[in-house]
């Protein structure tokens, strides 16, 4: 085939380096944005690091965590190579003993047939963590290389990418949608492509917010051709701050309300796609009816966002084309995020904004990479998959999720009901942290009575120290061969190559761990038939028609964009008996969804408050008059990683958290100084960030904090509980579906303390069991 | 070694978002370490305008400051390429240059553009 790209991917320089050209993914973290990296290496080590400005997308640019990559690589904190421990010392630091792989294989292998012959496979549970490559190789190493069902994302309610892909296939049929930024080999210059006249940033700040394989600063590319922006945030961003942009400052957690507001404009001002409704979307005269429920004076007081700014930004994004709106995580962390995704695809939707240049890409039925998640699960007898824990119980959840439902994961830690797991496999989560699982020291006490727990990381990290008997040292991406996958394999806009271009200590990559391991202890899944991890990609790529490149090819490519094709629903090309329209129910986008009607859950979005706020506990309002808010991103860190990196750390020193000035007055709170935020499921120190830019009633919390200065051992475990936002989440708040949980939004209230280590115990209360219910729950 | 001491470094600062890919890259080139700079992102606001309307309601700009370590990579300049923090920005809002040339792109950038000459 042609070449889209035409350079070398390896470049030997004459003082003896070469240079390295790959596309960069994790780890270290991110999520599959694939940025261009340019490594040069000599005698085999890595000299210097620099961005690829060949990169179609990224163009030579890098974040400080890909220019960081030396000091990440070199650091004498990385742990390169395997170690074991006595599950006797789990929490002691010191009690770790150096191994090679041979030993770390045999005693996984002897684990595993002592596991099977006492309680049968399904006692082992993978814990996979979020963004970096192990997403993609998580499945395998449940299904396909210990033969267990249970995979388990340990974030309550899944709420990361799963909600809104689930949305997306439920009512839209189709891989996870995203803005199209030119996915061709000229980008925007393409005469196929239209610029967005205005992209909306929904609870999503993409410039640092790792998209799931969108290279957020294309953002500013497109402002710089004239693309506008509106940010709907509890937070005015730089973003939303920019002259021309608008902010749309909404309470945590209500984003269905705004949504469905923003809907009762456009439909009731006529301003929407007459011919996009009447052809392909279902249900629009319900979905008409529904939004009168929602008057712009009752979402104004729901969202606290000013009428007139709901009505303008309503015309705004109604009169923009193309019109696209980003959505984020915060339509994940909320109980009633399944019906804001539901509202804000249905705005995309009535706009005529859905698979159109400049819009939201879909992504097709034809996945062309990444078949090899799924296609593990061929190993699985249907005997063993029936077991997989939690599912039975939300219909919804099943049919799009292939994990464990974390929330009754917990439950089943806790009661060994239906049976007790009694392995772990920790594969790149550090779910101890304020990362994914809610109440983590409730999982770290459950994971504690594991008969074995192995993990995979580069550095030690509070779950591994706390937890694991085998420490697995893995590879950076710079360290081995691989595949980028934008979405992770649901919108396949643009692949990337990762090239290995050295080697540090004994580590090893995901791949490379699943065939060594799958080899030994599942011998009759496919890792058995290949004789090294690169017939392995060889495969991936021959069994794919619609990639027409070889491996070696594809390396010297670097990149490559599949053919783009707008308006696929008019073409047949998104549904699987080829005719038009969409792969749903009703052959076309479900305003109206036929499955949530038939899993129990209303058809069409509605709004419920936050199940813990001023407004849905009055009784608590006086104690806890704050919403609290976490999770935004900075571009030192990536979740929970990167403390240790002094560059890195030295951008963002300490937790914070951000305090309107009016508030911080109130409780005499200055800027810099240490706070405690607590309420009645938890408490954490942070230092006041005192900006105008977050609301008088709102605060945000960093998330991910835990201190690799500090000591090690148990309960400390670096710190790890000390700034914890997810100790002030509950457990199991989830929606019908089963999905959200509310991180991005709980009340809470502030205190000024003096230092990171006055934690008092006494500033909180325990709440009443009757207020932590859920689905006929009591907590 | 070319002579740069007519160069100076632009920054098109209504988009610079402060992401320290210059401070870092600056540190890996010049082997500097993690308390030591070449180039450092300074703050100004956030302010909320007296007259803000929604399009136009905060005084908040970063930008970045080279400091006396700063030679504007003249090795690399001498070597064809850019210096490590202009070529890195994410919002490629840096660019270098004999000061004249700056001028000229300056006046056609619009509002918030600096110039440092750094030596």
């Amino acid at each position: 085939m042609e070449k889209q790209f035409d350079h070398e991917w390896q470049t030997p320089q004459p003082d003896g380096s070469t240079i390295f050209r790959t596309c960069a993914w994790s780890p270290p973290g991110d999520h599959p944005v694939g940025c261009g990296v340019e490594l040069h290496v000599k005698d085999g080590k890595l000299v210097h690091v620099e961005g690829d400005e060949t990169h179609p997308i990224t163009q030579g640019r890098l974040c400080p965590r890909c220019l960081a990559l030396k000091d990440y690589t070199y650091d004498p904190k990385r742990i390169i190579h395997p170690m074991k421990r006595d599950p006797a010392k789990r929490g002691q630091s010191d009690a770790w003993e150096q191994i090679t792989w041979d030993e770390a294989y045999e005693i996984i292998q002897e684990k595993v047939a002592d596991i099977e012959q006492k309680y049968g496979r399904e006692a082992i549970v993978v814990y996979g963590g979020t963004g970096r490559e192990a997403c993609m190789f998580y499945y395998p190493v449940a299904f396909s290389v210990l033969n267990t069902p249970n995979l388990c994302y340990a974030q309550s309610g899944w709420s990361c990418y799963g909600p809104r892909s689930s949305v997306a296939d439920y009512i839209l049929g189709a891989g996870y949608p995203e803005i199209d930024t030119g996915y061709f080999p000229d980008r925007m210059d393409n005469p196929e492509y239209e610029l967005t006249e205005v992209a909306v940033c929904w609870g999503k700040m993409p410039l640092w917010s790792n998209g799931d394989g969108f290279f957020g600063h294309s953002l500013i590319d497109m402002m710089k051709r004239g693309t506008k922006i509106i940010c709907i945030d509890p937070r005015v961003t730089w973003l939303g701050s920019r002259k021309g942009n608008m902010t749309l400052q909404l309470k945590p957690g209500t984003d269905a309300s705004l949504a469905l507001g923003i809907l009762n404009v456009i439909i009731n001002e006529d301003l929407y796609d007459h011919d996009f409704v009447d052809n392909w979307c279902y249900g629009f005269d319900e979905l008409a009816e529904r939004v009168n429920e929602y008057p712009l004076e009752l979402v104004e007081k729901q969202t606290w966002v000013p009428a007139d700014q709901i009505r303008t930004a309503a015309r705004v994004m109604a009169n923009a084309h193309p019109m696209c709106i980003l959505w984020g995580l915060a339509i994940d962390q909320n109980k009633n995020g399944v019906q804001a995704g539901h509202a804000i695809l249905s705005i995309m939707a009535i706009t005529g904004n859905i698979d159109v240049p400049g819009g939201l890409t879909v992504g097709d039925p034809s996945v062309r990479l990444g078949h090899w998640c799924t296609d593990s699960r061929q190993y699985l007898s249907d005997e063993i998959w029936e077991k997989r824990i939690g599912v039975d119980k939300w219909p919804a959840f099943a049919a799009t999720m292939a994990s464990t439902h974390p929330d009754e994961t917990l439950e089943t830690l806790e009661t060994g009901i239906p049976y007790a797991p009694k392995m772990a496999w920790i594969n790149s989560s550090n779910f101890v942290s304020a990362t994914c699982s809610d109440q983590n020291q409730r999982w770290y006490k459950a994971l504690l009575p594991m008969e074995f727990t192995v993990a995979s990381d580069l550095y030690m990290n509070p779950t591994i120290e706390g937890l694991a008997d085998l420490f697995l040292p893995m590879s950076t991406f710079a360290e081995h061969d691989g595949f980028v996958i934008p979405y992770y394999m649901s919108n396949n806009v643009w692949l990337g190559c990762m090239a290995k271009a050295f080697s540090t200590g004994d580590t090893k990559s995901d791949l490379e761990i699943c065939y060594e391991v799958g080899r030994r202890v599942t011998p009759h899944a496919n890792w058995s038939k290949y004789n090294d991890v690169t017939e392995w990609l060889e495969e991936q790529l021959d069994d794919e028609p619609l990639l027409p490149f070889t491996w070696d090819e594809f390396k010297e490519m670097g990149v490559y964009f599949p053919p783009m094709t707008y308006r696929k629903y008019e073409k047949g090309m998104l549904r699987n008996d080829g005719e038009p329209g969409f792969n749903t129910v009703s052959g076309k986008f479900e305003l109206y969804s036929v499955l949530y009607d038939a899993w129990g859950e209303d058809p069409m979005p509605y709004y419920e408050e936050p199940t813990y706020s001023q407004v849905s506990k009055p009784e608590l309002a006086e104690e806890y008059p704050l919403m609290a808010t976490s999770g935004a991103r900075v571009s030192a860190f990536f979740h929970s990683e990167h403390r240790q990196i002094a560059k890195l750390r030295a951008l963002n020193p300490d937790p914070e958290v951000e305090i309107n000035p009016v508030t911080a007055a109130k409780y005499g709170i200055q800027n810099g100084d240490w706070v405690q935020v607590y309420n009645m499921f938890g408490k954490g120190n942070w230092r006041a960030r005192v900006t105008p830019t977050i609301d008088e009633r709102t605060i945000h919390c960093q998330h991910g904090w835990w201190f690799p200065e500090e000591d090690g051992d148990a309960p400390n475990l670096y710190g790890v509980f000390k700034a914890n936002f997810n100790l002030l989440v509950p457990h199991f708040n989830v929606g019908n579906l089963g999905f959200g949980c509310p991180a991005k939004g709980i009340m809470a209230n502030i205190r000024k303390v003096a230092s990171l280590e006055d934690q008092n115990e006494e500033n909180y209360q325990q709440v009443p069991p009757v207020l932590i219910e859920n689905h006929g729950r009591i907590y | 070694m070319a002579d740069y001491s007519n160069y100076g470094l632009l920054i098109d600062y209504k988009y610079c978002d402060n992401c320290g890919s210059c401070v870092v890259a600056c540190q890996e080139e010049k082997g500097l370490a993690a308390d030591q700079y070449g180039i450092k992102v300074f703050e100004k606001g956030p302010w909320k305008k007296d007259d803000a309307t929604m399009e136009d309601g905060w005084d908040w700009d970063y930008v970045p400051v080279p400091t006396d370590r700063c030679d504007l990579c003249a090795s690399r300049l001498d070597a064809g390429k850019k210096p490590m923090c202009v070529k890195h920005c994410l919002t490629f809002c840096m660019d270098y240059g004999p000061l004249d040339e700056l001028a000229k792109k300056a006046a056609g950038l619009g509002e918030k553009v600096a110039i440092f000459k750094v030596h």
